[in-house]
């Protein structure tokens, strides 16, 4: 078969549109033809970056909210007139299309927000310099951070513990700074970040042990600062350097 | 993004104008509310809101004059589908050039701009494309197709514009 004959259905292929047997006819085309595989790739790209433009209008939470008010109050009105079974499961649809919206919106802010944790978390291992003021005490890095960001945080006494400080550095989150903080327990590196939480914007992370990307992850709030302890050590070592910081409040 | 943020999107992309999507979107849930017995349980609940969205876009004002100011000859016959003869290294497009790929989709036609919307970023199939826009699936195919082609040449002339008359990145 001639390209031209093939390339006709490359959309249909990409679209995942084209039946079994003709997929598999046009992939092994694709395998031994240049020209056919470069146009091909043109199209994917062409689909992937039209599928990140498209998504570019979020409703603001005033809009969502009045929407959310005026399904509820039409249901309420119509059911206390009378009771029709399709309506009921209209609104049912349409509540169940609007619920997961905080939900999923928590959860999807919930998860970027822990990825990106994990990015930076494992740019610090990766980095050649992975604190700026290395120091095991505390009376140092402290003082440290002076001036460089725009909070104050206190550091735990760690002398009867299995964990060392190893350092700390200046991080950010949502373009506000925060600090980056390195612990040792035994061959594991943590990092404890502290952010002021509006720069977690609304998001909300729910106050438990969390697995992000294979980390573990240990958050709370304290005094308008977030604290995120992650690393690969165990969720219990997790806890302890999370009580210990704590305690320091 | 959960289906109420669809929705908006796609009406802001259909109408060009926050406000007016907002409007459209109250507008649909409205119709969806009291138009439920329509609606064929087992059938696509996703196609069947988009379809209601849709048709209350075209009969608004904005929808009304998109349709008497757009080409009416956007589909064509098939066989005439628009041959791909550039090289492909010159038109593709990362994800970065999303702004570019935005700006040229706005200058779509309605009829171009919801086809590939519907596609690619509702990720609906062509039946489901088809139940929306109420067309034969043959149809949806060819209009792809033609969409396709016409983004990537509003792309092309984009990135030939001289620098700075695109946006920044």
């Amino acid at each position: 078969m001639v390209c031209e004959n093939w390339t006709e259905k490359l959309d249909a292929y990409l679209d995942g549109e084209l039946p079994a047997a003709e997929a598999r006819a046009l992939d092994e085309h694709l395998r031994g033809c240049a020209s056919c595989a470069a146009e091909s790739l043109s199209r994917v790209q062409q689909k992937r970056a039209l599928q990140a433009a498209g998504q570019r209008f979020t409703p603001d939470p005033t809009f969502r909210a009045r929407i959310q008010q005026s399904v509820a109050a039409r249901q309420s009105v119509r059911w206390s007139r009378l009771w029709f079974p399709a309506l009921a499961t209209a609104a049912v649809l349409l509540i169940a299309a609007l619920f997961p919206i905080t939900l999923n919106r928590r959860s999807r802010g919930e998860q970027l927000l822990l990825s990106e944790l994990a990015d930076l978390h494992v740019a610090t291992l990766a980095s050649a310099n992975p604190v700026d003021v290395v120091s095991t005490d505390r009376h140092t890095v402290k003082p440290w951070f002076a001036g460089k960001i725009p909070f104050t945080f206190n550091l735990p006494e760690l002398q009867d513990s299995a964990f060392t400080l190893v350092g700390g550095k200046v991080s950010y989150l949502n373009q506000s700074p925060g600090a980056e903080l390195i612990f040792r327990v035994r061959q594991h590196q943590i990092s404890v970040f502290i952010f002021q939480e509006r720069a977690l914007g609304n998001i909300q992370v729910d106050d438990a042990v969390q697995s992000a990307l294979s980390f573990n992850v240990r958050n709370w709030s304290h005094n308008g600062l977030a604290y995120f302890v992650i690393g690969d050590a165990s969720p219990q070592d997790l806890d302890k350097l999370g009580e210990l910081i704590k305690a320091a409040g | 993004m959960p289906l109420f943020e669809r929705l908006y999107n796609f009406a802001c992309w259909l109408t060009q104008d926050r406000h007016e999507a907002e409007d459209l979107v109250q507008e649909t849930f409205a119709k969806a509310l009291k138009g439920f017995s329509s609606f064929q349980p087992g059938t696509n609940f996703r196609a069947w809101i988009y379809k209601i969205l849709r048709n209350t876009f075209l009969t608004s004002r904005t929808g009304l004059k998109a349709a008497g100011t757009e080409p009416l000859d956007l589909e064509g016959d098939e066989e005439n589908l628009p041959q791909v003869n550039e090289t492909p290294e010159s038109i593709l497009l990362q994800r970065s050039d999303w702004q570019l790929v935005q700006q040229a989709l706005e200058q779509l036609p309605v009829a171009h701009r919801e086809v590939l919307l519907l596609c690619e970023v509702e990720e609906m199939s062509y039946q489901e494309i088809a139940g929306t826009l109420a067309v034969p699936m043959g149809t949806v195919m060819s209009r792809l197709s033609r969409a396709r082609s016409a983004l990537r040449d509003a792309v092309r002339k984009l990135q030939q514009k001289p620098q700075g008359a695109a946006s920044g990145d």
